[in-house]
């Protein structure tokens, strides 16, 4: 890669998100030089698309009682039921539940879950973060002490007493998650920020009296943004192996309405007895979701990050 | 030199990078030798293959590169054929080494005594008293006050010019009849630099140790060398006794060298400059590497330049080679 | 040194301070612990004497001073449910907590820093690829799962392992200790690999770059220069230099194990504090709660200091810088 292209990756991040042809379709390139992440993306996104459109797909409702039959429950995987007209691939759970549908929409609320939280303290945690980074002095240190005095705290634990005090619910695991997470964000940010600041085009801008709203959101923040991606990304997938934690431990989403990790929690007591299929199956859609994710995230950090360029 | 066999001789060296754009020739068709008690040169700039001479000789070249060709006789023995195990036996103790950065070359979080004595112990079957003892001594000779406190503290505790006393003992401790010193003064302060060459010098004579010393830097080895190679490109472009070659030097490159280094007597003057810039050695074009640079370049230049002996010693790779002194062939 | 001591003791207590009116707002101000505490039958006169009983009917700032109080007498309260000292059931699970995580670090270690070495000198080869993709799926396998799985494959399908307990455990100056009997290890083991995946892949990251970039620095080839071994290289001069991030980060992870215990704890069915912590969340004993965090801040506190200290130990230029400062 010449130098003009390095610093053309590294410096021109609004261009590439804005999709225009030059930079984006060099950064798709680069992307596309690994196929494992190329196929990790794919597969990332074919289960973003199934658990959207989790509802046409899904042979059943599993959250539809009127749809469950407790006489069908805990067949094997490829049992049938009782007349044969329909085959259970994964398997059902003690209420009759098709497991593959269960998975489909536990799917549905762990990425939910974990997109949802991410992006609003993404958004919380950049905000903080550049402004911390502007300001400086005062508001800096004392939003650097809060976040240093969080992280030291192990994320699980946090979210733990968190949920402990607010009570079951998703609403409440979102929250949670946000409050664990934004300060990533926020320390992220502050760091790159405080690079881009004493760039010249800060101080072209504040020569212009622009006013610290401009400057900071559309001229500091913009350019923030790279190594944010990448934090995001693997973030996401943190959250989503957090909820499903919290829910396996019992103190994230209820059970009408059961994640990933709550259907695995819910397979734990019948496992000892050898029917192994309630958790396994949700726990490798788990799994798989968050490799791919992590996968996806490393080879972003890899284009993004120029000082792991060689 | 001497009628007795040469403590190393090397012989048409080939050590070649093979990265995944192409065979980079870092080292071609080298050849030279070094006697006992003998001080030699290895001229050229960063890139010319000076330093990989000097670790092919050791076999420490680093992947993707390895020796192609070519032979190093060390006390007879050549080094391309012996195995990795044997060659171990002589790093250290046969042949030791000088790095450039005496900063990076002295593990940080190990002490003094510690990188010392494993150096001994790992040729010499000693007690470790002894081998402190041994150390000890070492140090006392490279001029280091009080050795035994010492010997007790870490590296970062020691200015730069006393870690590479320290290297320098490290390489004297097995009274080694070879020592390669790749730039050891590069990175210290002059008055530094002067007292380490002094000493590296003083040690050789004693003990009538060969040494290579690789630079870039021409006044250093003008006081310090007998002889001197001058490295271009991957070859050695002019070789032969220190006064020969720098009074009276033959090939363009290494007399675009010599002018170029401000010198006292042309005060005033126009430093020589060379023109353009050193080649890749990526896929380097067959004839003289140096023939885009070169005021005397012809159409004969497009093909490699075999070597020939001129007057006074000197051996030159170079079809337009100059004959004459100094003053007359740069005006 | 002493001065730079000081002064992280300093930030330490502010910090434990800061902890425990948080904690305290956190737990006291929100939930209804009468709800579960006392039966629905329960009469009027019989509801008010457990208020009175717990101190639940004093104001808020009443109950925090008395909180406060208490608790730098050692006393965090009383448990709800098991109508015992709060801090004494949490230590009394402590032990067990300990020795998983002791016996998970000791993992990561052992089977993490050769791992990374391996893969760090050899990065082409492929068992060095094969170690990185195992990294990469320690890093994704989510805990509880792979500690269900654990169970699954070691005592459901193949029977050798326990699935859960504490098994056999011998009184050590009145602590019981499961590692000292061959029932309390096989019911050790599957819950200390559990605990110790994420921080041997963690280890074996660190490990590996430590030895990429150890490798490439100058000292290692004067080293070889000297004729050393590759052993003597390998086992002296690169791991030395690569202990300092994996000690550094593994001291900071030694907290972060034992609140992930919580989830191992849970998974394995292994009495320890992680466990008691999920069982008083569900049943609202918040003594318990707000005793377990503030026991974890200061033994965060304690690690944190003692990993500063380690780290001197290690790496000497730290010592003088540290003591300059």
């Amino acid at each position: 890669m010449t130098d003009a292209l390095k610093v053309a990756a590294t410096r021109a991040p609004l261009q590439r998100l804005s999709w225009r042809a030059g930079p984006s379709a060099r950064f798709a390139a680069e992307f596309a030089a690994s196929p494992v992440a190329v196929a990790a993306l794919a597969l990332a996104l074919t289960l973003a698309l199934l658990a959207i459109f989790a509802n046409f797909i899904t042979p059943q409702n599993p959250y539809d009682l009127a749809q469950l039959d407790i006489m069908e429950g805990m067949h094997p995987p490829g049992a049938s039921n009782f007349d044969g007209s329909k085959t259970y691939h994964l398997g059902t759970d003690q209420q009759g539940r098709d497991m593959l549908s269960a998975i489909v929409f536990g799917l549905r609320m762990s990425l939910g879950v974990g997109a949802l939280s991410t992006v609003i303290a993404l958004t919380l945690g950049m905000s903080v973060g550049v402004l911390a980074a502007y300001f400086g002095g005062k508001v800096d240190a004392a939003i650097m002490r809060v976040v240093d005095l969080q992280l030291s705290f192990p994320a699980i634990l946090v979210a733990l007493i968190l949920l402990a005090v607010l009570g079951k619910g998703v609403d409440k695991v979102i929250i949670a998650l946000i409050i664990v997470q934004w300060a990533y964000y926020a320390r992220t940010v502050r760091g790159t920020a405080l690079v881009e600041r004493r760039k010249e085009y800060i101080e072209a801008a504040a020569c212009l009296a622009l006013s610290h709203r401009r400057i900071v959101f559309r001229h500091l923040l913009p350019n923030c943004l790279p190594p944010l991606i990448v934090v995001a990304t693997v973030q996401v997938a943190n959250a989503i192996a957090l909820e499903a934690t919290l829910s396996f431990l019992g103190v994230g989403v209820p059970i009408t309405e059961p994640s990933l990790g709550l259907l695995i929690a819910n397979g734990y007591d019948y496992m000892l007895s050898g029917k192994y299929w309630i958790s396994f199956f949700p726990g490798v859609a788990l799994l798989v979701t968050i490799v791919a994710i992590n996968l996806v995230g490393d080879q972003l950090r890899d284009i993004l990050n120029p000082r792991l360029k060689r | 030199m001497t009628a007795v066999s040469p403590t190393l001789e090397v012989r048409d060296l080939e050590t070649h990078f093979f990265t995944r754009d192409g065979v980079v020739e870092a080292v071609h068709g080298v050849s030279f030798q070094v006697g006992a008690g003998e001080v030699l040169g290895l001229v050229g700039e960063s890139g010319s293959g000076k330093s990989v001479t000097g670790f092919s000789i050791l076999g420490l070249v680093d992947q993707p590169g390895r020796i192609a060709g070519g032979q190093i006789l060390f006390q007879g023995r050549d080094l391309v054929q012996l195995a990795e195990k044997e060659r171990r036996k002589l790093r250290g103790s046969k042949i030791a080494m000088i790095f450039q950065d005496p900063m990076m070359t002295l593990n940080p979080v190990l002490r003094i005594d510690t990188q010392m004595t494993e150096a001994v112990r790992a040729h010499r079957d000693v007690s470790h008293a002894r081998a402190l003892e041994i150390c000890r001594e070492a140090l006392v000779k490279v001029g280091i006050p009080a050795p035994d406190e010492r010997l007790a503290s870490y590296p970062h505790q020691f200015s730069g010019g006393m870690r590479q006393r320290v290297a320098i003992a490290i390489a004297f401790l097995n009274e080694p009849a070879l020592i390669i010193a790749d730039e050891p003064t590069t990175a210290l302060d002059v008055t530094i630099q002067g007292q380490i060459l002094h000493e590296a010098q003083t040690l050789c004579r004693e003990t009538g140790t060969a040494m290579i010393w690789i630079t870039h830097d021409l006044a250093v080895v003008a006081g310090l060398a007998d002889h001197i190679c001058v490295m271009y490109a991957g070859r050695i472009v002019e070789q032969g006794p220190i006064d020969a070659v720098l009074d009276r030097p033959a090939h363009p490159y290494t007399v675009g060298l010599i002018g170029s280094v401000p010198s006292r007597n042309r005060r005033g003057g126009r430093l020589f400059q060379i023109p353009g810039m050193t080649p890749s050695l990526l896929n380097l074009a067959a004839g003289c590497a140096f023939r885009n640079r070169c005021p005397r370049a012809t159409a004969a230049c497009l093909e490699e330049p075999p070597v020939r002996a001129a007057s006074h010693g000197r051996q030159v790779r170079c079809v337009h080679p100059h004959d004459g002194p100094l003053e007359e062939v740069l005006s | 040194m002493l001065v730079y001591l000081l002064r992280r003791l300093g930030q330490s207590l502010f910090v434990v301070a800061a902890m425990a009116v948080l904690v305290f707002v956190g737990v006291y101000a929100i939930g209804n612990p009468i709800d579960i505490m006392i039966s629905p039958d329960a009469g009027q006169a019989e509801m008010e004497a457990a208020i009175a009983r717990l101190g639940l009917d004093k104001p808020m700032w009443e109950q925090f001073f008395i909180f406060i109080q208490n608790a730098l007498q050692g006393d965090l309260g009383r448990s709800f449910v098991y109508s015992t000292d709060a801090l004494g059931l949490i230590l009394s699970k402590l032990p067990a907590t300990l020795e998983l995580a002791f016996l998970a670090l000791l993992f990561a270690v052992f089977l993490g820093v050769p791992l990374g070495m391996i893969a760090g000198l050899k990065p082409n080869s492929i068992a060095g690829k094969t170690i990185m993709a195992g990294s990469i799926m320690g890093f994704s396998l989510p805990n509880f799962w792979q500690g269900m799985m654990l169970i699954l494959l070691f005592a459901v399908i193949f029977k050798v392992l326990p699935s859960g307990g504490r098994g056999d455990t011998v009184q050590v100056f009145g602590v019981g200790l499961s590692f000292l009997t061959l029932d309390g290890l096989s019911h050790m083991l599957l819950p200390a690999v559990n605990l110790a995946l994420f921080k041997t892949s963690l280890v074996i990251r660190l490990a590996r770059a430590g030895t990429r970039e150890a490798s490439l620095q100058d000292y290692v080839k004067f080293a070889r220069a000297k004729g050393l071994a590759p052993r003597r290289i390998v086992l002296v001069h690169i791991l030395k230099n690569i202990l300092i991030p994996v000690v550094t980060v593994l001291g900071l992870e030694l907290g972060n194990m034992i609140a992930f215990a919580v989830v191992t704890e849970t998974v394995f069915a292994w009495p320890g504090m992680g466990k008691l912590l999920i069982d008083s969340i569900q049943l609202l004993d918040r003594p318990v709660v707000v005793a377990y965090l503030m026991l974890t801040v200061i033994m965060f506190i304690i690690i944190n200091l003692a990993v500063d200290m380690l780290y001197c130990v290690l790496d000497p230029r730290v010592r003088l810088s540290e003591a300059r400062a």
